[in-house]
């Protein structure tokens, strides 16, 4: 569906992106993650036919975004970072406007126009002027907007930015159900959110794409592979640390104490559990044992890595 | 087609719904209003060989009156859209730049039109009640509006490409305005300096649209200033598109 190789964006002398390519296909969700000015906009805004590349092709559904441009935008839904509305038209009117400019007309007009402000819930607003709704709903305007001509392949530029909790979740909902019939890609600084939705992640850290694979795939790559914590009741503390650091798989140990309590957080070597070999430890010195567990590897940690913010 | 049409008509929807537009009708009917009845006392008080609509359109009122309008027509079309950001999903649906710079401009037109067309009905009254004609042949009429609309596709252009070139509506309008009144006032210029050549004289006369005005509202139709607006209108609207494509290139 979205076929990108060597895509450069120079404004005058900062490249904005920089030689990325990647593909997308038919029905996949993906994620696009990256610190600010990464240059996911710009891609997006390349993608979408609105910014020529400097350098670099880009095709969506087959049609090159620089000169079958037309063709590729009738193919694309796109809601632009900050979804920029026009402020004196009603809800439903925008969306007949635009959907009207998107080549959808007559009857089939009326219906798109009618699910997409049910699939949004903007029924309660479609007589409210677009200048008056609350962020959220503009937010929801932009997309009942990016999907009213039923793309195959919708560009969000992050569609849950400024919305609450419970909207954030029905628009994931709705990406989700989406993403049976279309191809999504989206940007996002909610991490968790990209687990939740995305099939495959890509981030892109000034202007190149560090990686990109699904989020379990990402996780499972990451050097440090997590943390153990074990809580345990032992005559010596600093003895119990270092028979703990001599278990195979373990790295570092820092102890702090807590009423009586031994509280460990052990160092893990990437690729390896050493839980059980703890455990054994543990009862062959008849230490008491209240918790012993393994912190997982969060997309939060993968985006650190990946992107060295205190470089 | 239909994509222009639907453009087009948001276009017009927007000058119809902003009260800026009310205001600028309103104060253009009161200037145009008092101008007829200033040209009609004027003409009570020492007759002269000129017809009404003649004198109506050589007034320092209409000079004045004409110049203004520009600007405030034009000055949002392309600079309002970008600095909203609506530019973006304008130009990400699947319309031609053309159609985008077309249905624009042409809304203006259309708006300049509303704007001068009460002014016939002055006419049709004064007409009505004095049992007079406020011009000796249909071809006044004519030529006056005829050169109305000519200067106005030309000038409205200029908006047009004074709005393209800012998102701030302001510096468009002032753009268009020092553009517009250094063209209009042209002719002015050469009386101003007693002593330039006759040559020169002659070309600024040739350029003014106010010696043009003069010209058609007698009903003498040239077809020279005809050319020049027409030609002008053109390149002014070609340029507009290049700077239109070049700021959705570079924004
Ligand atoms: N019109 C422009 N002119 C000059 N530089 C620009 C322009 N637009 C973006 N940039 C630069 O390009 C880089 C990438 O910007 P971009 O908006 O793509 O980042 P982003 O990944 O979307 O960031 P964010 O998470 O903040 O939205 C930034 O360094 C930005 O300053
Ligand atoms: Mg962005």
């Amino acid at each position: 569906m979205i076929k990108v190789e060597n895509l450069t964006k120079r404004y005058g002398g900062v490249t904005a992106v920089d030689g990325i390519s990647f593909h997308v296909g038919k029905g996949e969700i993906v994620g696009f993650l990256g610190p600010n000015g990464a240059g996911k906009s710009t891609t997006m805004r390349m993608l979408s036919c609105y910014l020529p590349p400097t350098s670099g092709r880009a095709e969506i559904a087959g049609f090159d975004v620089f000169r079958n441009s037309l063709k590729a935008r009738e193919r694309i839904g796109y809601m632009p970072e900050n979804v920029p509305l026009y402020n004196d038209m009603r809800v439903f009117e925008y969306l007949k406007y635009r959907a009207a400019l998107k080549g959808v007309r007559g009857r089939r007009m009326k219906e798109r126009v009618g699910d997409v402000m049910d699939l949004c819930a903007l029924r309660d607003v479609e007589r409210k002027l677009v200048g008056n709704l609350s962020k959220g709903y503009r937010q929801r305007v932009g997309l009942a907007d990016a999907m009213v001509h039923e793309p195959d392949l919708l560009i969000l530029d992050e569609p849950t930015i400024g919305l609450d909790p419970n909207q954030i979740r029905q628009v994931r909902e709705l990406i989700r159900n989406l993403g049976r019939h279309h191809t999504i890609l989206l940007s996002t600084h909610i991490l968790p959110e990209v687990e939740m939705t995305c099939s495959r992640v890509m981030i892109i850290n000034r202007g190149r794409i560090e990686a990109a694979d699904a989020p379990e795939n990402l996780r499972a790559r990451l050097r440090t592979a997590g943390d153990v914590r074990i809580e345990v009741r032992a005559p010596d503390l600093e003895k119990a640390k270092a028979a703990l650091l001599e278990v195979p798989g373990v790295l570092s140990a820092a102890s702090t104490e807590e009423d009586g309590w031994g509280v460990f957080a052990l160092g893990i070597e990437a690729g390896t559990d050493p839980r059980e070999a703890i455990w054994n430890l543990a009862v062959s010195r008849r230490w008491a044992v209240r918790e012993l567990s393994r912190t997982r590897v969060t997309l939060e940690d993968v985006f650190a890595e990946v992107t060295h913010p205190d470089e | 087609m239909r994509k222009f049409f639907t453009l087009w008509s948001r276009e017009i929807a927007v000058y119809f719904r902003s009260p800026a537009a009310y205001v600028i009708l309103f104060f253009f009917l009161l200037l145009t209003g008092f101008n007829f009845w200033f040209v009609l006392n004027a003409m009570n008080r020492s007759p002269s060989g000129v017809s009404v609509i003649e004198a109506y359109f050589n007034t320092v009122f209409f000079w004045f009156g004409f110049v203004l309008p520009f600007p405030l027509i034009t000055m949002r079309l392309f600079a309002e859209e970008y600095k909203l950001g609506t530019i973006e999903p304008l130009m990400t649906a699947p319309v031609r730049d053309v159609q985008v710079l077309l249905a624009k401009y042409l809304s203006a037109v259309f708006f300049y039109a509303m704007l001068w067309l009460p002014s016939l009905l002055y006419f049709v009254v004064f007409q009505w009640q004095t049992r007079l004609q406020a011009a000796p042949a249909a071809g006044s009429y004519l030529g006056a509006y005829a050169m109305l609309l000519l200067i106005g596709l030309f000038y409205l252009a200029i908006g047009c490409l004074a709005s393209a070139l800012t998102r701030n509506q302001v510096v468009a309008a002032i753009i268009s305005f020092a553009g517009i009144s250094l063209l209009f006032y042209w002719g002015f210029y050469s009386r101003l300096f007693p002593n330039v050549s006759p040559f020169l004289r002659d070309l600024t006369d040739y350029l003014s649209p106010i010696q043009h005005m003069a010209l058609f509202s007698q009903g003498l139709f040239d077809t020279r200033p005809v050319v020049l607006y027409l030609s002008c209108t053109a390149l002014v609207l070609f340029l507009t598109f290049q700077v239109f494509q070049y700021r959705r290139w570079k924004v």
